[in-house]
This record gives C-alpha cells, sequence and structure tokens, in this order.
C-alpha cells in the first residue's frame, strides 16, 4: 500500500480478497531450475534440426497457416500461407512443402518451402485464416478484412471481397480513422473479426453488409478471437479479460466475463481445446499461459509462467490434443506434452495389439483432461521442449496440423517441421 | 586513418528541375509556387530485396559469434572463428546465387544490369573475405599457407569450369582447340592429377610423343607440395622440392620437350620460369592468379610476411604499364602487405554500405587483431564501424529490428544510438509499440518506455478507447495519466449520470492502486453497486470512507454529499447513529455541519 492511502477496516469481501492475497491461483514456473523433483523436464532439441526446414524469404512474417486438409485426406498437410507485416509492400504468400528427401529438378533440396504465388496487401498482416480450401481471410493494419481466392490451377491469388472499414475508430474531431483488425476467426461461411476498436464484427462469406456488429464490445483493445461453439466466441482483450459473447443474444454484452487474479496484464492469443469445449488457453503479455475452465469460476484454473516475453500464438494440436504449443517474442517456441509415457500404465494393458491401442487412447484422453486442469504439479508429468536452438528475434506465429509444424519469425525466416512427432 | 580531402559527390536527383526552385526550403511565408516533395534515399541498397537476406543470416552469425563463450584453448578458438567466418561466406555466396537467380528472370534490362553488378560486388566481397580469412583468421603458416591460397584462386575463377566442361565432353578431347589451354590451367592452378588426366589422352591418341609424356608425367607425379598436417618440416620440403626442381632444369636443358612448344612450356611453367607463366595472362586472367602460382613454382614455402614483395611485383609484372590497379586491386594489395587498417578503409571507400567492412572488422576484432587505438572521437574502429551499420539499418522500414542487436554490442556509444533511434521509429500498430517497448523494458530504458507509452496512451485516449489507454498508463506505471484518465470517467459520469465502459472500472483489481484518483473511481463504482444491490449500510460505510479519506477531487464533494442524502434516509443508515462507532458518528457530525 502506498503512503497516504487509509487501511480499509471493513471492506466488501471482493475487494478484501482482491486487495490482500496476490492470486488465489498457484502459478507454477516450468523451469528445471525451479523444480527439483523431476516434475517438469525440459529439453534443449538436440540434433533434430535436420528435420526443420529454413527459408530466408525477406519479409517479416507476421502469420503463417496451414491449407487445411479435405476431410478423408491422408497425406500430411503441403501447403501453407505466411502474411508479412512492417514492409512497405506487404504480401500474402502461399508455399508448398514438397517430399522431403528428394532433389528437386535444379538440385535444390526439396524440402525448402516453394513460393507458389503471392499478392500484395495493403497493410500489416495482423490475423489470416483459410476460409476453405481455396479462400483465405486476412485482417490488416488499417482495418479492413480481405477474402483471397487462391486459383490452383493457375497459381494466382487474387482479392475476392473486401470488407473496407471493418474497424475504425469514431475520432471525435477528425472524420473516422482507421484501426487495426486484430484478430480474424472463420467457421465456413461466418467470419468473425475483433480489433483495436473494440468492435466485433460477425461476418458471412457472400455477404457484403456485416451480419452483426457490436460497437464498443470492448473498452480496450480486443486481441484475439476465437470460436467457442457455433454461436459463441472468446475474445480476449488488452486488460486481461475472457469474454465470452453469444450471437443468439440480442443485447451487446457479453455473457460471461473471465478475469486474471492480480496484474490486469493484457492477453493476447486464445485457444480453445478441440474436443473438451470447455478447457481454453490464453497467452498474456508477459509470457504467462493460462489454461481456463469456463464451466466454473472466473479465474484461470491454472497459471504457468512460461516466456520471457509476450505470448502471440497458443494453439492445442488438432488432433493430439494433449499437445500445446506457444511461440513469443522473446524468440522462443515452446511444445508441452501432457501425453502420459504409455510404459507406465498397468502389465495387462501391453497384451494385444488393437485393443491396447484403444485402451491407452480413451485413458490418455482422460488423463489429459486432468493434465491440463489439474491444479497440482506433482501428479502430472509434462514434458517442455524448446524447439529452437538458437533464438534471435521474435517469433510471431506458428501453425500445427497432423506431423506438420509451421512457424515464421521476426528475422524473415520460415520454418517447416514435417516430422513432429517422429 | 586521414580525412580524406576531397568535394563530397553530387547527388542528381531525378525530376528536380533546378530552374523552378524546386530543392529548397522556407521558414513560414507564401510558398513560391508548386511545391512537389522528392523522397531521397541513402543507402539504396537496403532496400535490394535480395540482400535482405543477407543482412538478417548474417544477424544470426554475428549475434552467435558474441554470444558464444570463449573457448580456452586457441586451437579450439581459432577453429570456432574458421567456422564464423566460414559461416558468412557461404551467406554471401548464397546472396550471390539468389541475386543471379534474379538477374537471370528480369525481364527489365535496367533492373537485370542492377541485378549482374551486385553479383560482381558479391563476389568480390567474398575474395576478399577468403583471402582475410586464410592470412589473417586462420594465419595460415608457410606451407599451409600456399594449399589454402591455391584453393581460392581455384575457387574464384570459374571460366576454368565452363571451358574443362566442354573440353571434356567432346568426342575427342585431345583434338580440341581449347585442349591445350585446359592442359595449361590446370598446372597454373596446381591440379596436377587432373593436368595428367588429360595428358594421358593426348598420350594415347599421339603416341609418338609417348616418351615425353611418360617423364612429364613422372615429373608431375614427383612435385612435391606442402602436406596438411605435420609430416613433414619446412626445411625437409625445400630440399625436396631442391631436387625436384633440379631434375626439371636437366630435362629442358637436355631438349627432350624439343618438339613439343606445349609440353616444353609446361615445363617451363613448372621450373618457375616468369615469362612463360606470363605468357598464359589470358587463362589466369588476374594478378593474383599470377602470384600463386609464381609462388607455387618457385617459392613454395613462402612465408606470410613475404607475400608482400611478390605480390607487388607480381602485379607491376602481369598489369605492365597499360592498366592501373582497380579498387579490388588496391584491397587485396593492402592486404597482402598485411595492413589490416588499409583493407578496411579501402573497402569503406570502394564499397556503398556499410554491410562487409563492420562485419569483417567484428570478426577480426574477435581474433584480437586490431589494436585497440581509438579514434578521435572516442570509440575503436570496430564500434564505428558497427555503428554505422546499425544506424543504417535503423533508416529501413523493417530491418531497424535486426539493428537492435548491433547496437547492443557496442559498449560505448551503443545505448546512446539505440535510445536515440528507438524512439523515431514510427508505431503505426499496437502490435508493433508492443514490440518496441519490449526491446526498450529489457534494456532499462524507462525514459523511452514512458514516452511509447504515453504517445500510445494518448492516441487511445483521443479515440475514446480508455481501457487501452489505462492499459498503457499501467504498463508504464504511470500515475498522472490514469488520474487523467479516472478524471475523464468522472467527467462522463456527472455530464450523463451513469458510468461508461463499466466492464472496464468493475474490473480494475490491483491496478486501482496505481493513482488515488483511479482508487476513488473504483470505490464510487463499488459505491453504486453496493447502493443498486439495496446493501445500504455497507454502502453507507464505504461512502463515509471515500469522504474522511480525501482522494475524492475537489470537484465532486457536492456529487458525494447528494448521494448521502438518500442513504440518511434509510432505516440501517440511522442504526449507525446508535452504534459506538466513533468513526461513523464523526462522519454523521461531519454531513450534518456541511448540509446546514
Amino acid at each position: 500500500m502506498r503512503a497516504g492511502t487509509p487501511d480499509w477496516p471493513c471492506l466488501p469481501a471482493r475487494t478484501a480478497a482482491l486487495a490482500a492475497a496476490p492470486s488465489a491461483v498457484p502459478r507454477r514456473s516450468p523451469s528445471p531450475r525451479s523444480q527439483s523433483g523431476g516434475a517438469w523436464q525440459r529439453r534443449e532439441p538436440c540434433g533434430a534440426m535436420e528435420e526443420v526446414c529454413a527459408r530466408f524469404v525477406s519479409q517479416k512474417i507476421s502469420k503463417a497457416r496451414w491449407r487445411p486438409l479435405p476431410v478423408a485426406a491422408l497425406q500430411p498437410p503441403d501447403v501453407f500461407a505466411t502474411g508479412s507485416w512492417d514492409n512497405e509492400d506487404n504480401r500474402i504468400s502461399i508455399w508448398s512443402v514438397g517430399d522431403v528427401g528428394s532433389a528437386g529438378l535444379n538440385g535444390e533440396y526439396q524440402g525448402e518451402p516453394q513460393l507458389l504465388c503471392d499478392i500484395r496487401h495493403n497493410g500489416d498482416v495482423m490475423d489470416m485464416q483459410f476460409l476453405d480450401q481455396e479462400r483465405i481471410v486476412v485482417a490488416s493494419s488499417t482495418g479492413s478484412v480481405t477474402v483471397f481466392r487462391h486459383h490452383q490451377n493457375s497459381q494466382t491469388l487474387s482479392a475476392s471481397h473486401r470488407w473496407e472499414n471493418a474497424h475504425c475508430h469514431a475520432d471525435q474531431y477528425t472524420a473516422c480513422g482507421g484501426a487495426a483488425c486484430t484478430g480474424v476467426i472463420c467457421n465456413n461461411p461466418e467470419i468473425v473479426t475483433v480489433g483495436e476498436d473494440g468492435r466485433i464484427n460477425l461476418f458471412r462469406a457472400d455477404q457484403k453488409d456485416a451480419v452483426r456488429t457490436i460497437d464498443n464490445a470492448d473498452s480496450s483493445t480486443l486481441h484475439a478471437v476465437t470460436f467457442l461453439r457455433t454461436t459463441e466466441v472468446l475474445t480476449v482483450n488488452s486488460i486481461g479479460q475472457l469474454k465470452v459473447w453469444d450471437f443468439r443474444q440480442q443485447r451487446n454484452e457479453p455473457a460471461q466475463i473471465f478475469s486474471l487474479t492480480g496484474e490486469r496484464v493484457p492477453l493476447h492469443c486464445v485457444d480453445r481445446h478441440p474436443n473438451q469445449q470447455h478447457i481454453v488457453a490464453t497467452g498474456g503479455q508477459d509470457g504467462m499461459l493460462s489454461i481456463w475452465d469456463i464451466r466454473q469460476g472466473t479465474m484461470p484454473v491454472s497459471l504457468l509462467n512460461a516466456h520471457e516475453a509476450e505470448m502471440w500464438e497458443v494453439h492445442f494440436h488438432p488432433s493430439n490434443p494433449d499437445h500445446l504449443f506457444t511461440c513469443s517474442e522473446d524468440g522462443s517456441l515452446w511444445h508441452w506434452d501432457t501425453s502420459t509415457d504409455v510404459s507406465e500404465k498397468p502389465s495387462f494393458l501391453h497384451q494385444g495389439g488393437r485393443s491396447t491401442a484403444y485402451f491407452s487412447h480413451s485413458t490418455i484422453n482422460q488423463s489429459v483432461v486432468s493434465a491440463w486442469l489439474s491444479n497440482d504439479p506433482t501428479k502430472d508429468r509434462m514434458e517442455i521442449t524448446n524447439l529452437i536452438p538458437n533464438q534471435t528475434l521474435s517469433v510471431n506465429t506458428l501453425d500445427v496440423l497432423g506431423p506438420c509444424l509451421v512457424y515464421g519469425t521476426d528475422a524473415e525466416a520460415i520454418y517447416v517441421n514435417r516430422q513432429l512427432f517422429a | 586513418m586521414e580525412e580524406l580531402d576531397t568535394e563530397p559527390p553530387v547527388t542528381v536527383v531525378p525530376g528536380a528541375d533546378p530552374a523552378r526552385t524546386q530543392l529548397c526550403f522556407e521558414w513560414g511565408g507564401e510558398p513560391r509556387g508548386p511545391s512537389c516533395v522528392f523522397v531521397v534515399r541513402r543507402d539504396q541498397d537496403i532496400y535490394m530485396e535480395t540482400l535482405r537476406k543477407l543482412f538478417n543470416e548474417s544477424h544470426g552469425i554475428f549475434v552467435g559469434l558474441q554470444r558464444c563463450e570463449e573457448e580456452r584453448a586457441v586451437r579450439a578458438r581459432n577453429a570456432q572463428l574458421i567456422q564464423v567466418s566460414k559461416n558468412y561466406r557461404s551467406v554471401i555466396r548464397a546472396c550471390m546465387e539468389d541475386m543471379h537467380q534474379a538477374a537471370i528472370s528480369a525481364r527489365d534490362s535496367a533492373l537485370h544490369s542492377q541485378y549482374s553488378i551486385q553479383v560482381s560486388i558479391l563476389s568480390a566481397m567474398e575474395l576478399i573475405w577468403n583471402l582475410c580469412e586464410i592470412l589473417f583468421v586462420e594465419a595460415a603458416p608457410a606451407g599451409p599457407l600456399l594449399l589454402r591460397l591455391l584453393d581460392w584462386v581455384q575457387l574464384h575463377i570459374c571460366d576454368v569450369d565452363n571451358m574443362v566442361r566442354e573440353v571434356l565432353s567432346s568426342e575427342n578431347p585431345s583434338k580440341h582447340k581449347l585442349f591445350w589451354n585446359v592442359v595449361d590451367i590446370f598446372v597454373l592452378q596446381g591440379r596436377m592429377d587432373e593436368a595428367r588426366h588429360l595428358l594421358s589422352k593426348e598420350a594415347i591418341a599421339n603416341p609418338t610423343s609417348m616418351n615425353m609424356y611418360k617423364i612429364l608425367d613422372d615429373l608431375m607425379k614427383k612435385m612435391p607440395v606442402p602436406s596438411v598436417g605435420n609430416t613433414q618440416t619446412l626445411t625437409e620440403m625445400e630440399l625436396k622440392w631442391q631436387h625436384w626442381h633440379e631434375e626439371c632444369q636437366r630435362y629442358l636443358q637436355d631438349g627432350t620437350f624439343a618438339s613439343s612448344s606445349h609440353m616444353e612450356s609446361i615445363c617451363k611453367i613448372l621450373l618457375g620460369d616468369e615469362n612463360a607463366i606470363l605468357e598464359k595472362k589470358e587463362l589466369m586472367t588476374t594478378w593474383y592468379h599470377f602470384l600463386v602460382t609464381r609462388l607455387l613454382y618457385s617459392h613454395p614455402t613462402v612465408k606470410p610476411m613475404e607475400l608482400r614483395f611478390y605480390a607487388q611485383s607480381s602485379m607491376d609484372m602481369f598489369l605492365g604499364e597499360e592498366s592501373s590497379p582497380e579498387p579490388l586491386d588496391t584491397i587485396l594489395m593492402a592486404a597482402f602487405e598485411f595492413e589490416l587498417h588499409q583493407v578496411i578503409k579501402e573497402c569503406s571507400v570502394a564499397l556503398s554500405n556499410w554491410w562487409f567492412v563492420a562485419h569483417l572488422t567484428d570478426l577480426l576484432d574477435h581474433c584480437k587483431l586490431l589494436q585497440s587505438h581509438n579514434l578521435y572521437f572516442g570509440s575503436n574502429m570496430r564500434e564505428f564501424l558497427l555503428l554505422e551499420y546499425a544506424s543504417g539499418l535503423f533508416s529501413h522500414h523493417s530491418l531497424w529490428q535486426l539493428g537492435v542487436d548491433y547496437f547492443d554490442h557496442c559498449p560505448e556509444y551503443g545505448r546512446v544510438y539505440l535510445e536515440l533511434h528507438i524512439e523515431r521509429i514510427p508505431l503505426n500498430t499496437e502490435q508493433k509499440a508492443l514490440k518496441v517497448l519490449r526491446i526498450c523494458e529489457q534494456r532499462q530504458m524507462h525514459e523511452q518506455v514512458r514516452s511509447i507509452c504515453k504517445i500510445m496512451a494518448m492516441k487511445a485516449l483521443r479515440n475514446n478507447r480508455l481501457g487501452s489507454a489505462l492499459s498503457w498508463s499501467i504498463r508504464a506505471k504511470d500515475a498522472a495519466f490514469a488520474t487523467l484518465i479516472s478524471d475523464r470517467f468522472l467527467k462522463d459520469y456527472c455530464e450523463r449520470g451513469r458510468f461508461s465502459d463499466l466492464d472496464l472500472i468493475d474490473n480494475l483489481g490491483p491496478s486501482m492502486l496505481l493513482s488515488d484518483r483511479l482508487t476513488f473511481l473504483g470505490k464510487y463504482r463499488e459505491f453504486h453497486r453496493l447502493y443498486g444491490e439495496k446493501r445500504f449500510s455497507e454502502a453507507a460505510r464505504l461512502l463515509l470512507m471515500l469522504m474522511t479519506a480525501h482522494i475524492a477531487p475537489c470537484s465532486f464533494w457536492m456529487t458525494l454529499l447528494t448521494d448521502a442524502l438518500p442513504l440518511l434516509e434509510q432505516k440501517e443508515v440511522r442504526m449507525l447513529n446508535n452504534h459506538a462507532d466513533g468513526l461513523s458518528t464523526k462522519g454523521v457530525q461531519f454531513l450534518l455541519v456541511l448540509l446546514f
């Protein structure tokens, strides 16, 4: 307490809790130095660099996204899109990653990403998402949202639709100024965008005007958005709040508000568990990873002191959700692995072939639930690996699909790892 | 370094007409006519897209070099530095190939020539760097020195490969018109095995020269070369070489090769006859090739310090009277003379940006080769060059992030330069501001942190984003700004009778304590909530505390008192009076005094 402020002897219960205890939720710092028991293991990458292909692309990469695979596809993803920022001439580019190991026509290493096509983009690429196999929705720092179409026959990109002033400040003194659109999420054909103006827009891919706009949804900047259910979205903002918005309700109020305990550190990214829809992970400006259970309470379930600087993206692996990936301004990319070791299972599960697989899968799912939501660090085993050996500049973006990981940095390079779980 | 006493070069701005006095500035007053704004850029190179890869990759190597721990053992340290040097060179080569590809695919002829010029500049840079690596980083001693120089020459005279390919792929190599050229160039570059292989084809095709061929082949096979390992000392090698040289001499004087002029000239070359070597001028194309060939065949155990004499004489002999040395020649000559500072100075003058000299000087500094004499303004040469290079990076809209790391590793002036440059980066989006802020915070640049947060908070306030403004002032721990924001909220409340942005005020948490006004705002809102929930006794207690704690602004006293009035009518509040609670009684008395 600062000198001069009086004590509050009869404060109502809630404010007392806020002012007194730093945090009701224990914060864990996963690092080998603070843990002696060995519950946390942190591995540095060792000789795994042959699987990673790097390519310097002369533009700082702000977003990289794998093109989604068709539903019944067996092969790993091989095409991804990137967006650049901080250039006079920003570009959206589509790249292809061929088969590992085979030499190309020029003798170059085929594993390196090859540029298929690119197109100029007005403003920094703030966020990007594939709407379907051919269309990409891009959020710009000028406040516009553009849908690009990738024509696979001619390998060209074209702008198919644009919502010009999706986000803008209603300035009292001047005309409407552009506000950056900071996040976009798609669920074909719906597109939800959020921006620095605190507005939430709901678009449909084929309609010219917004279906629904929530003005002044937030008094601070909305940093990211993701779908919770088909009609509900989650947003995070710069005063450390996680809000649930239900588009079925007509009023412009969030259905629920969650906030961090202690300091209101801005939250930058959010992702929902692919199977357990109540588990949500967010990343903060101080590099903290928070896991929330939105069925209960208004505070996070666990707080993990992870990176040393802003966490830009957090992703649950879409098909192996016991794996989580985070990347940060401090130049590191962490792979969080809560899948328990099969050898620890009771011995009867080792007999037989297919039945073993079935049992271990379902028990893994159950232990995953408890792993992410567990409050007790000694019970769960989590392996955390930093996938970048020589960190220099920020890793701005990452995306995982199947066995493939792509990430982009401010050192103007793209990295692809196609054997993530080898 | 002495100052160059020349006039600065004149830069012509295309499109500017001197007659219309377009390039000028006015201090207010009426403009003279239609005015145009010309964007003049220094440092055009950093805007080339292909060169950006060079800057980024070399940045990674630079940072790695600064960070890697110094090995204790001299040999391990040497190996480490050689590896770094090779990394730099491979980056230059990769950039060269990309530029070459770009040149080929460029449709515009101006662009094509621009790329081609860049390719040749990069090739020259790699040539110089390679030589510096051999002479300074690796500091090859006599013996291995010659081998390294041979590799160097072989790597950089590329026309040979085309010629060789042409001859070898023809059906009858020995009848090809360039056949003897190829054999000669192999001999000039010391590639004995390949020369012998080709000669064997000639011998098969021309059986009459079999005798001569056998002798020549034998001589070439027996030629002593310095070994890489330590299997023989220099003296042993010299003795062997002397014997071999005398044997070659005997064969030549006996007239063994008299019937074949080609073979005779090869034998003369083997003997180190300068005139014979000079006859092959067009094949060697450069004086440094001539130098290395000369050394190979006359002084294979040359010591590093002796290079300068041979270099000077080779250049004079090769260039003769007609041509004067070009900048590249003077740089290489300075390197052969082991004049490090001269090399760096010449490169700075000849090249258009600081990339090359900055990184090379840094590497040489790590090899502890640069004397630390200070330049007249205080910092040493390495730091000066790095500062210049990084300042150039900061003038680029995107490469400024690389410049930060370079400033970090300039101990004297780096921090000051960084502080001045980083304030001038335009902050278009919040994300960019966050990145700049993180850079400042990591280096404890509190002034810059405050200034950036204030700029962003003001912007947010002007756009009516009060929550964003508050989050920026929390980041800077700026109590004054938090007070400003709270005043804005309170003003809104007075005007409209209700609070805006309830989601913010209701959830302030511990950040409420940043400033008194903010605390008051939070507690006042709390009071309203309690009143709305009809918890009147708690509301009354809170209101009393707000009044007695002296954190309410004077303008708000009337409002507080007006809020107190309905409370006084509530039954629970009247009950308070009967409590032996000193505070509440005093408070009520206070209220009554003020009301009447």
